[in-house]
């Protein structure tokens, strides 16, 4: 079954008199428990492309069904219920707020899902153990190395136990210890049977992903099988 | 998102910026603060004029010399000689034409400067009528107080106030002494208790009271001798004052032969010199009570002035918060209970300071300061809504903010 499933994705933005094409067509699907990396120049669409897999935007033609529900054409709220139950997002910048220790980072889906604050927290720290920083629950992002805060970005997205997980470039800023130990754990993780989409342009980091999708202006350019 | 969660997220990002956030709340607890104290003061200043007009004596009717306009106050210029006599006080008295007046006291006043051996000391002295007691609803605190007989002979007699008494007689002991006003000896015949009021002008423990007779004779040299210069009227109830006002409204102007619109006497109630009184401080109340609104407003304005660059400054938090999940109204949610928040901490700290104001300035202004419940709650209130108002607009923009614009902000 698939996870996601894209038709023909167009999505146009215009500014003024300006139209841009930024995806032209793009069909691909996604199976459960499967590994993908979506890799492309910048300006190919690469970017355009993951906020519509993240439901942060709609898409100006075609249809995109994730875990079976189309959502090209939801709504604001809907889309926000749909990013907090069905997607796991892992950014560059980590995206961590500062003045909370990891739990309270990592259980911010939960408490926008609506969960009681003692089952958020035992669900909280056991995404943390499960990245590894069982022992840093009560420390803020900035008492945390680089790779550590991706880590509770990662448990971040475990967290809701979502049918996807949408990593946008999320190795871009580490080093290459940080980005194996990052990789080494979406191992992991597609082992124990997650979907997972990573998006990057370093052709090493794509190449632990099972398939690589490359996007050139906005269509898919070749599928490459691992 | 629930309440509760809601309400926490609010106060770690007002904790989160403790300067900007006790800043802002400033504003609005000055604006607090500054109405409480304002509308206490005039709230104070009000019952305290009314509480020493109410002294007066209850159902009292003053017939003063001149008209007036009963709606404004202002009086016209007739009658700056007394047009009111011992005559109309008499008539007035009568059952038979005046059934609901119980009883009536004609005054008339003069300052003079009052000696005892070598001391001496200026008050107002008051020719009257064995009624005043009763009329003024006053006491003795020692003696007598002067009689029909001593009326009737006019006879050189006085009565103290206690204030009056403390200057002359040092050392007490005031009934039986002899005082000398305007040159003639009295002999003290009692001493009336004290009542602790004080206008701006005149105290009403500092005075000396003789028979109307003897002050015409003796003390007020210039009056004629059956003119007075205030007729106070006791109406029988507080049910019969209205009764009791027009008729001697009616005897009066029947009396001197004038038409109502021509009259040369005004009466006035204890209830329309409360009314007056009290409305122009009620007036200066607005006024100050506007100046300190407007200055709520300017904090209103700067808790919305915050929330806007807070929403600016929070672009990515707000941007990340709905990538994961928060719908717009649970963002609107969080950005109006910050704004409400700072509102209602601020007002209740405005009113924390209004109430220690009202403690502390009656030492320095001597005046007093009060502060209702309903003035209390409405405060915290009225900054509760100026949170909220303030935080609308600043709460919609961030709603509408589109989570890939907020993220891609690096």
């Amino acid at each position: 079954m698939s996870t996601l499933r894209l038709t023909d994705v167009r999505k146009t933005y215009s500014s003024g008199h300006l139209e841009v094409e930024a995806l032209r067509g793009i069909t691909m699907s996604v199976e459960e428990g499967e590994y993908v990396a979506v890799m492309g120049p910048s300006g190919s669409g690469k970017s355009t492309l993951m906020h519509i897999l993240g439901c942060l935007d709609v898409p100006t033609e075609g249809s995109y069904e994730l875990a079976g529900v189309d959502v090209s054409k939801m709504t604001e709220t809907e889309l926000a219920e749909v990013r907090n139950r069905r997607i796991g997002f892992v950014f560059q910048g980590f995206n961590l707020l500062p003045s909370m220790s990891a739990w309270r980072n990592v259980e911010l889906p939960l408490v926008y899902a609506g969960l009681a604050r003692d089952v958020r927290r035992a669900r909280a720290i056991a995404a943390l153990e499960r990245v590894g920083l069982g022992d840093r629950v009560d420390h803020r992002p900035g008492e945390l190395s680089g790779g550590q805060q991706q880590r509770v970005a990662v448990a971040r997205a475990l967290v809701s136990d979502p049918a996807l997980i949408l990593a946008d470039e999320p190795t871009g800023n580490l080093d290459s210890r940080s980005t194996a130990d990052v990789l080494s754990l979406f191992a992991e993780l597609h082992d124990s049977g997650r979907t997972i989409m990573l998006i990057t342009h370093e052709a090493e980091v794509a190449q632990a992903a099972q398939r690589t999708v490359r996007i050139r202006d906005g269509l898919v350019e070749q599928v490459v099988a691992a | 998102m629930n309440g509760i969660e809601t309400f926490r997220t609010a106060l770690e990002a007002i904790r989160s910026h403790r300067l900007r956030s006790t800043l802002t709340m400033l504003g609005i607890l000055i604006g607090i603060a500054a109405v409480i104290l304002t509308v206490g003061l005039g709230q104070g200043a009000q019952s305290k004029v009314s509480a020493e007009i109410s002294k007066l004596g209850s159902n009292l009717l003053i017939v003063t010399p001149g008209s007036t306009t009963s709606t404004t106050g202002i009086r016209g210029g007739r009658g700056s000689s007394s047009t009111l006599t011992t005559a109309d006080a008499s008539a007035l008295s009568s059952k038979q034409v005046a059934p609901d007046i119980k009883s009536v006291a004609a005054t008339s006043t003069s300052t003079q400067s009052l000696t005892v051996g070598t001391s001496n000391w200026t008050t107002t002295v008051t020719g009257t009528t064995p009624n005043w007691l009763d009329v003024r609803a006053r006491t003795l605190d020692s003696g007598r107080f002067i009689t029909q007989a001593d009326l009737d002979a006019a006879r050189p007699v006085a009565v103290l106030g206690a204030d009056t008494v403390a200057q002359l007689f040092p050392r007490g002991q005031a009934v039986g002494q002899t005082v000398t006003i305007n040159g003639s000896s009295f002999t003290v015949v009692g001493v009336l208790a004290a009542i602790g009021t004080t206008s701006s002008t005149t105290s009403d423990d500092d005075l000396a009271v003789v028979p109307q007779t003897t002050f015409a004779t003796r003390v007020s040299a210039n009056s004629t001798r059956s003119s007075v210069s205030t007729i106070y009227v006791e109406a029988a109830s507080a049910s019969a004052l209205t009764a009791a006002y027009q008729e001697a409204d009616a005897l009066l102007l029947t009396r001197h032969g004038v038409s109502s619109t021509a009259a040369d006497f005004s009466i006035a109630s204890q209830q329309s010199l409360i009314k007056t009184a009290t409305s122009t401080d009620a007036t200066l109340t607005i006024l100050l009570g506007g100046v300190a609104g407007i200055s709520l407003l300017v904090g209103g304005i700067g808790v919305m002035n915050i929330m806007l660059v807070s929403v600016t400054e929070r672009v990515r938090e707000i941007g990340l918060r709905k990538a994961l999940g928060a719908t717009p109204s649970a963002v609107r949610r969080q950005f109006l209970v910050e704004a409400s928040s700072l509102g209602a901490t601020g007002g209740v700290l405005g009113l924390g300071l209004g109430v220690v104001g009202a403690v502390v300035l009656p030492h320095w202004l001597n005046q007093p300061v009060t502060i209702s419940p309903l003035a209390a709650v409405g405060a915290v209130v009225v900054a509760l809504g100026i949170g909220v108002t303030a935080g609308v607009y600043p709460a919609g923009r961030a709603a509408r903010l589109a989570p890939i614009d907020a993220l891609r902000n690096e």
